[in-house]
């Protein structure tokens, strides 16, 4: 078991300052759920009135039906592994993972057992009697989740736990806690992330944050194909999606949209006749426009190419404030740049937004 | 100008008098240095090279001159007194260790050396353990910054000045009459008889070092305090997570993490407490049991003119300070590192 429901979960600060407001999330025993969102949303918040660390100033925190509100963290049959690894520094790694099972007085056998079976699981076992300073990074992290493990806990909670580490072990840590929830099929895992690509490889469902409150929770892939909002449309991908200012001037199963710069795209999003003429923005992801010799989207002036082997980023000269326009394309085009290069969408690529909403889901 | 120049002029006048020999000297020896050595002309380098190797000796010259005028000169001298005796009539005599024999064969020096130990058994541990639990328990509260002014607000007092209020506290007047002394008030009003705190034996060296605790908690609420702040915030939120309670967390978590800065306030006070004289001096004088040695080393030098003796004192204390004073400076350094 693990199954975990937030309702209507707030966090004010000192009865003024509201940091999150009216969080509904259910989460399911054995689901890895991320939580993403721009910096100051929230999301540590949010983990940390689920582990009990911060006070839960509004609605209910459920864990398997019961209410954990008033529960200390230590009952809460949780663990959290750190962003700064969090390592008592005078207690070796041994000592480290046996505290919570000594403190919560279980026998010398058991802990003994517990802690060389996680020591084995994340192979610290010749590292379980030095101390925390003499591990490198990366053993240091698997010192905090062993940790956790130790515990065995229904629910992990993960606050950024890769953040201070190297790109190269980053991703090795990352493939090992994939590793590690494959063995667990039953636990829940909860993971704080600010990376895209984390987010993306280990989800179940990503839960976006924004403007305090849930933007969208959903699978990595439907947050990609399918943006309820502009919000979460150019915070998922990089880079972000293209957002072109225009009006709907054909309506029906596809939606023909004239953009205010000119130029005319079909959409798969359908419209009802009632939607003619209304101001929305469509949504090209850069990995979905082509070039064209045609007429399309938009033609524009590129400004710098970056070529990454595999494809070309094309950035497009801007025209005010307005964010730059970008195009990825397959293969290298260096050649491309301050040429007028014309652009083009499959239909069933764009995005329709009225006033921030997608128009896909009304 | 006349002799009876005012005070403060006078005073103005050496400082800047000090300071401008301070800077002629910085900047005429350097001068000289590169007039010696001209960091020109076919040598240049080599030139370079030596006065780079000289300079550092000729800014550190003035340090390393007072510090063995005032500080190195007295310890080879008292060590020198300490193994002569005075001829009466005039001039000295080598005597070898007699001056120590004969101290140690003193019951005076002995019951310096046993308070002493008992001073340095009590007061750094308690100082520490008060200064600890007063760092821990201000920092979480609204008034905690008012709380932790007051309670370092001994430390801005002289040893003398606190000696004095203390001698207050324990003053004693004759049963019947009001009484002045605060703990004595405090006795009768509970129905007692008043007590001449000082005198009573053994005891009254513990009512001398609750002035010098007093004193102490202070200075190691500060550093403490500060220590207790640097602990990862992240380290206690996981062990509230592992299920420690707020004493556990207390010993088990953050004292571990701070036990070097623990043991470098420790040693401070301790190394303050061998060097205990004024608290003692204006409060008992030693009288009544309370010897301690830098007190026994003023008696003798001071007022017995016994400067064999006095000296041989001295030298012990320095001995029994030095060893620690090395331990402590040794574990700020790593503590620095």
């Amino acid at each position: 078991m693990g199954n975990l429901t937030l309702s209507d979960v707030s966090k004010t600060y000192g009865g003024t300052v509201n940091v999150l407001n009216d969080i509904n999330l259910d989460i399911t025993a054995g689901e890895l759920i991320v939580f993403v969102g721009p910096s100051g949303c929230g999301k540590s918040t949010l983990l940390r009135m689920i582990a009990g660390l911060e006070k839960i100033t509004g609605g209910d925190l459920a864990i398997d039906g019961q209410r954990m509100n008033d529960v200390p963290p230590a009952q809460r049959r949780i663990a959290m592994v750190f962003q700064s690894y969090a390592l008592y520094p005078h207690m070796t790694v041994r000592e480290n993972m046996a505290f919570a099972l000594k403190l919560a007085k279980k026998s010398k056998e058991e802990i003994a057992e517990a802690v060389d079976e996680a020591a084995r699981k994340l192979q610290l076992t010749d590292y379980l009697d030095r101390l925390p300073k003499a591990l490198s990074g990366g053993q240091r992290q698997r010192v905090a989740i062993g940790r956790s493990i130790v515990r065995d806990p229904k629910i992990y909670l993960f606050d950024e736990p890769l953040s201070n580490l190297d790109a190269a072990l980053r991703v090795a840590t990352r493939i090992e806690i994939a590793r590690l929830k494959e063995e667990m099929p039953d636990r829940t895992m909860i993971y704080v992330t600010h990376d895209q690509v984390e987010a993306m490889t280990l989800a179940d469902r990503i839960v976006v944050l924004a403007n305090k409150g849930i933007a969208q929770v959903g699978s990595p892939l439907e947050l990609y194909e399918k943006p309820q909002n502009e919000m979460v449309a150019t915070f998922i991908g990089s880079p972000a999606m293209n957002l072109l200012p225009g009006k709907i001037t054909g309506t029906g199963a596809q939606t023909e949209v004239t953009l205010d710069a000119g130029g005319k795209t079909l959409s798969n999003v359908p419209t009802e006749a009632s939607d003619m003429g209304k101001q929305v923005n469509i949504g090209v992801r850069p990995e979905h426009l082509e070039a064209t010799d045609g007429e399309g989207l938009f033609t524009g002036h590129v400004d710098i190419t970056e070529a990454l082997g595999e494809v070309t980023l094309l950035y497009f000269e801007t025209v005010g404030t307005d964010p730059a326009l970008i195009a990825k394309l397959p293969g290298v085009h260096k050649d491309r740049r301050g040429q007028q290069v014309s652009m083009t969408a499959a239909p069933e690529h764009v995005h329709l937004f009225h006033e921030g909403q997608s128009l896909l889901y009304r | 100008m006349g002799v009876d120049m005012a005070p403060a002029l006078q005073g103005l006048l050496t400082i800047v008098i000090g300071i401008g020999a301070c800077v002629a000297y910085f900047f005429g020896s350097n001068l000289l240095l590169d007039t010696l050595f001209p960091p020109r002309g076919p040598k240049a380098g080599r030139n370079t090279n030596i006065a780079n190797l000289i300079r550092p000796w000729l800014f550190l010259f003035p340090a390393l001159f007072a510090l063995g005028l005032y500080l190195m000169y007295p310890v080879v001298e008292t060590m020198r007194l300490s193994l002569t005796s005075r001829i009466p009539g005039g001039g000295y005599e080598w005597v070898g260790l007699a001056n120590y024999a004969q101290m140690v064969q003193e019951p005076k020096f002995w019951e310096a050396m046993g308070n002493n130990l008992l001073w340095l058994l009590v007061v750094p541990g308690m100082a520490t353990i008060f200064g600890l639990l007063a760092a821990q328990l201000t920092d979480r509260i609204g008034w905690g910054s008012i709380a932790k002014s007051i309670i370092f607000m001994p430390m801005a007092i002289s040893f003398v000045g606190a000696a004095v209020i203390w001698k207050l506290v324990y003053d004693a007047r004759p049963a019947g009459q009001d009484q002045i002394g605060i703990l004595n008030a405090f006795v009768v009003w509970l129905g007692g008889e008043p007590e001449t705190w000082l005198t009573i034996p053994f005891w009254n060296n513990f009512f001398l070092m609750v002035v010098l605790i007093w004193i102490q908690s202070g200075f190691a609420m500060v550093i403490l305090s500060a220590a207790l702040r640097g602990i990862p915030e992240e380290t206690v939120e996981a062990a509230i997570i592992d299920g420690a309670n707020p004493m556990q967390i207390f010993f088990k978590i953050k004292v571990p993490q701070i036990r070097s800065t623990i043991m470098v306030v420790w040693t401070t006070i301790t190394v303050i407490v061998l060097k205990i004289f004024d608290i003692v001096f204006a409060m008992t004088n030693g009288q009544w049991g309370t010897q301690v040695l830098a007190n026994y080393m003023y008696d003798k030098l001071f007022v017995a003119r016994d400067w064999g003796i006095g000296s041989a004192s001295a030298i012990v204390i320095m001995i029994l300070v030095l060893p620690i004073l090395v331990w402590n400076v040794r574990n700020a350094r790593r503590e620095m590192s």
